[in-house]
């Protein structure tokens, strides 16, 4: 069964933002869209690294800072013509508080 | 020897006899144009949407400079002619000159009726006539109040809405109880006037006005009930009169206008007359379609075409307000042999009446829905019996001939002689014949060969079909590039909507021009949020989460997520204790590297994001605040020691770059702006290859521009010269203010001056003192709320979320 950890409050992120959890093994950025869904991906971009927290959100996709990638918040899978992938983190949101598994957050060591 | 032609009055009659006559016989004649106002010739009918700020006065230009040079005309702007010798065939210019002529062209318009009523020439009493005109409301409208509009017809409604989106108070006064009466019937203009009043504006018809108060300044009007409607400003637009006065004066049979017959010549033979100063058959004309037809026979006579003919012309109405679609042609007085034919529906605001005359279509009305304008215009003009399709007729081409078509089919099943273009006459056998004979392809040639959406516009859509249809899938429409895939609006249309919409925040814009996405891309939004922090820099707060995250966290990022932190060296000066303070917070947070920069400052590199605050509070302490090396904005004024140190030095040129940066830092621009100052042309500061720059000479300042060192390596071009720093700051920040509202997002001050030109740009911020200063004033009024240091807020307090991570759970692989 899975473990969930609660790591805070919806109203913590910006809508259309991002915060860092720093877990265990990596940052974890946790995303607001404008409609207020809640994702979590590992916040690295596959391509060169760089802190997708720090990147734009849109509809649910964000662009990395450093070279523009654009990443599904759905997949964690980048658009167009890039290949890669950012692990997802499953969220469940309890009222107003965002839980993710716990599991995951051990699975991307760098 | 050609012979002489003497053109009096450059307007759009003018302009389009010398277009046609120039086509026919290009060599035929040595002309002379005389032009009243100090400008080339414009199109004079899209003055409203220079009003409401959805076109610049550059996009309604119909001919420049060039063009009278390259035709080899003589253009005196700003000359009236104040006499016609017709013994000797001389014109006497105001300026005393004398010019002789074999043949006289009279095109010397119309003036705006002013209702002779007390105070009708105070000042911020206004016509809309010309562009004088409209910058006089304008500048009324940057200081917003109140407006009275007199007069609730074209111009009066299109000054009305132009106003409103401005952000004034409009009132419109219409003598009649609906308005536009002359053209609409009183439902239509019901409607027309529930759209202005959902637009802001309120209207007064059946309201009569006695008199315009106020002293020194127009402070409103007085109706002849008694009630006083204050004003700030006062348009009126109540007809025109043709100016007929020089030619009654030279003796010319002149009635209400100018008299001419079918030839247009007037009662002297060699003396023709075209345009709003004309009566022909007992008609002045007002509209641009018949003047374009005179232009035509004009120039025809002229060009040894003894059968040219003009008989008189039907006229078809469209308003040029923004999202209020009227059309209206014919005439549609009631009466005992008329039939009418009205379709209304209420929920979507359309009406649309048809009048009959014995089978035969006389008036029409479209409100809300005008695609079928032309078809019924036709209709009108040939005089077409409709009996046969009078059952549904009202519901346009498409019932009527037939089962519903799609566009491009319908326009396809319009027969070859249906006029497209009513400003300029052009039907649709001419267009498709001149795309294939003369093998067009882009909307730009079509207009340029055969005039057809030129003018106001309107029928666009109709002349791209038609090249769809002609040119099948060679036909590629978009000529604009998008800003990004979430619109297919280009960069400046944007930009132009955003101020004539008002609109003042990034979902207002995506929800109004019809973002295709719901919440834009990374490429749009910031762009959205320049524009909007540019062009509402008193209203618009601005949206951290369309920022890079650079600006929004002011730092730069490096590629392994730490930041690189450059606090200001106003003009590249320090001092020990700001070098004791970077010292010190570079050995307090383990900065690893500290490195000088090529701007004159020092850059603290690999800073951590959660020591961001506690490094900018230490450097706060010291007296130094941001230095925007992060931002789309201005960046460094780099400097040489000048005449305080250098034996070379010819000004404090240290102190004129200091000067520049305290004035000028913190304003947010559509790439970086980076700055040079340089105390003597040896140019120590290399300002020659800076966004600005300048150059101290013995006599002053030289401002050099446009320059680039980084991708592109490009010299910077001379502006101008000033004697004084007071004029080289402002024309600096007239500059940087006109690339703040041109300039594209990301595209740097020398792409800007490519793609608009030099010379433009010298015109609005050298040669146009007025100009200059209102530029100059809004780059003050946006540095207001821009001169923050973004360091104190976020050590203050501020965005502090962005920098604290929101739950910690590295300790959970001890716990398990």
């Amino acid at each position: 069964m899975t473990e969930w950890i609660d790591v805070g409050l919806i109203t913590d992120i910006p809508v259309q933002g991002s915060r860092v959890i720093a877990g265990p093994a990596g940052d974890i950025a946790v995303f607001r869209t404008a409609n207020g869904s809640v994702f979590a991906l590992r916040d690295r971009c596959p391509h060169k690294g760089g802190p997708l927290s720090e990147g734009m959100v849109h509809g649910n996709a964000v662009t990395c800072p450093l070279h523009n990638w654009v990443i599904s918040l759905e997949t964690g899978q980048a658009q167009g013509a890039d290949q890669g992938c950012a692990g997802k983190i499953p969220v469940r949101i309890e009222g107003e508080r965002i839980l993710l598994a716990a599991s995951a957050l051990h699975r991307y060591a760098a | 020897m050609p012979r002489k032609l003497v053109v009096v009055g450059n307007g759009m009659a003018a302009g389009r006899a010398l277009d046609e006559l120039l086509s026919r016989v290009p060599d035929a004649y040595s002309v002379t144009v005389f032009g009243a106002e100090p400008r080339v010739n414009y199109n004079r009918i899209m003055l409203s949407p220079v009003l409401s700020g959805e076109k610049t006065y550059e996009d309604i230009l119909i001919h420049d400079d060039a063009w009278y040079a390259s035709n080899r005309i003589d253009l005196r702007c700003g000359v009236a002619i104040n006499h016609i010798d017709r013994e000797a065939k001389q014109v006497v210019g105001a300026d005393g000159s004398v010019t002789d002529y074999d043949a006289l062209l009279l095109a010397t318009g119309s003036s705006p009726f002013i209702l002779p009523v007390p105070g009708a020439n105070l000042p911020g009493v206004v016509s809309f006539r010309d562009l004088d005109d409209v910058e006089a409301m304008l500048a009324s409208t940057r200081k917003g109040g109140r407006a009275v509009v007199i007069g609730g017809g074209l111009l009066g409604l299109e000054a009305a809405a132009g106003l409103a989106v401005q952000g004034m108070d409009v009132t419109v006064v219409h003598l009649t109880p609906t308005l536009m009466e002359r053209q609409l019937d009183p439902s239509a203009g019901y409607l027309l006037q529930r759209a202005m009043e959902q637009r802001g504006v309120t209207i007064r018809c059946g309201a009569n006005t006695q008199a315009i108060l106020g002293d020194a300044r127009v402070s409103g009007v007085r109706l002849d009930d008694g009630e006083e409607l204050p004003a700030d400003l006062v348009v009126m637009a109540i007809g025109i009169r043709p100016n007929a006065g020089l030619a009654r004066a030279a003796g010319l049979q002149v009635n209400r206008g100018v008299l001419v017959g079918d030839d247009m010549r007037t009662s002297d033979p060699d003396i023709f007359a075209v345009g709003e100063c004309v009566e022909h058959g007992g008609v002045c004309y007002g509209l641009v379609a018949p003047l374009y037809d005179m232009a035509k026979v004009a120039a025809a006579r002229l060009g040894g075409d003894a059968t040219a003919r003009f008989s008189g012309a039907l006229t078809a109405t469209r308003l040029k307000v923004t999202g209020v679609d009227l059309f209206s042609a014919g005439d549609f007085d009631d009466g005992g042999d008329r039939q009418e034919v009205v379709l209304r529906d209420v929920a979507r605001g359309v009406y649309k009446r048809v009048v009959l005359k014995e089978d035969r279509v006389v008036g029409v009305v479209l409100y809300g829905d005008t695609a079928d304008g032309s078809w019924f215009f036709d209709l009108l003009r040939r005089g077409a019996d409709v009996s046969q399709m009078r059952d549904t007729l009202i519901h346009g081409q498409s019932f009527a001939v037939g089962a519903p078509m799609d566009p491009v089919a319908a326009v396809a099943a319009l027969p070859d002689d249906v006029e497209i273009c009513g400003c300029n006459g052009v039907c649709k056998g001419k267009i498709v014949q001149t795309i294939t004979g003369e093998g067009l392809t882009s909307l730009a040639d079509v207009r340029a060969h055969t005039k057809a959406s030129a003018s106001c516009g309107a029928c666009t859509g109709l002349v791209e079909k038609l090249m769809a249809l002609t040119l099948g899938t060679a036909f590629a429409p978009a000529t604009v590039e998008p800003m990004c895939g979430c619109t297919d609006l280009g960069h400046d249309e944007a930009r132009r909507l955003i101020r004539a919409g008002a609109l003042k925040s990034i979902p207002a814009v995506m929800q109004e021009l019809g973002w295709k996405t719901s919440g834009g891309c990374a490429r749009c939004r910031p762009a959205l949020n320049y524009y909007l922090l540019c062009d509402w820099p008193e209203e618009y707060e601005d949206d951290a989460r369309s920022r890079y995250v650079n600006e929004r966290v002011h730092a730069n990022i490096q590629k392994d997520g730490t930041y690189s932190v450059v606090p200001r060296m106003w003009g590249g000066l320090t001092n020990p204790r700001e070098l004791r303070a970077i010292a010190d917070v570079a050995e307090r947070y383990d900065i690893p590297t500290v490195k000088v920069t090529g701007g004159q400052r020092i850059d603290l590199l690999g800073v951590r994001k959660e020591d961001l605050p506690a490094v900018w509070a230490d450097l706060n302490r010291a007296g130094m605040v941001s230095g925007h090396a992060y931002a789309k904005g201005l960046r460094t004024v780099k400097t040489c020691v000048g005449s305080d140190w250098c034996r070379f030095g010819t000004q404090d040129s240290t102190g004129l770059g200091v000067r520049i940066e305290k004035f000028m830092w913190g304003s947010w621009t559509p790439a970086k702006v980076k700055m040079g100052v340089s105390g003597c042309p040896r140019n120590c500061a290399e300002a020659t290859c800076k966004d600005v720059g300048v150059i101290c000479v013995d006599s002053g300042f030289e401002i050099h521009f446009a320059g680039a060192a980084g991708l592109h390596i490009k010299g910077t071009q001379l502006l101008t010269r000033t004697a004084t720093e007071v004029e080289c700051i402002e024309v600096i920040a007239a500059l940087t203010q006109l690339y703040r509202e041109q300039g594209r997002y990301l595209e740097r001050m020398y792409k800007w001056a490519d793609r608009v030109g030099v010379d433009a740009i010298r015109a609005a911020v050298v040669d146009d003192a007025g100009r200059r200063t209102s530029l100059f004033e809004r780059f003050v009024v946006s540095q207001r709320k821009a001169q923050v240091d973004p360091w104190a807020e976020r050590a203050g307090g501020r965005d502090a979320h962005e920098f604290t991570p929101m739950a910690n759970l590295k300790l959970l692989e001890a716990a398990e």
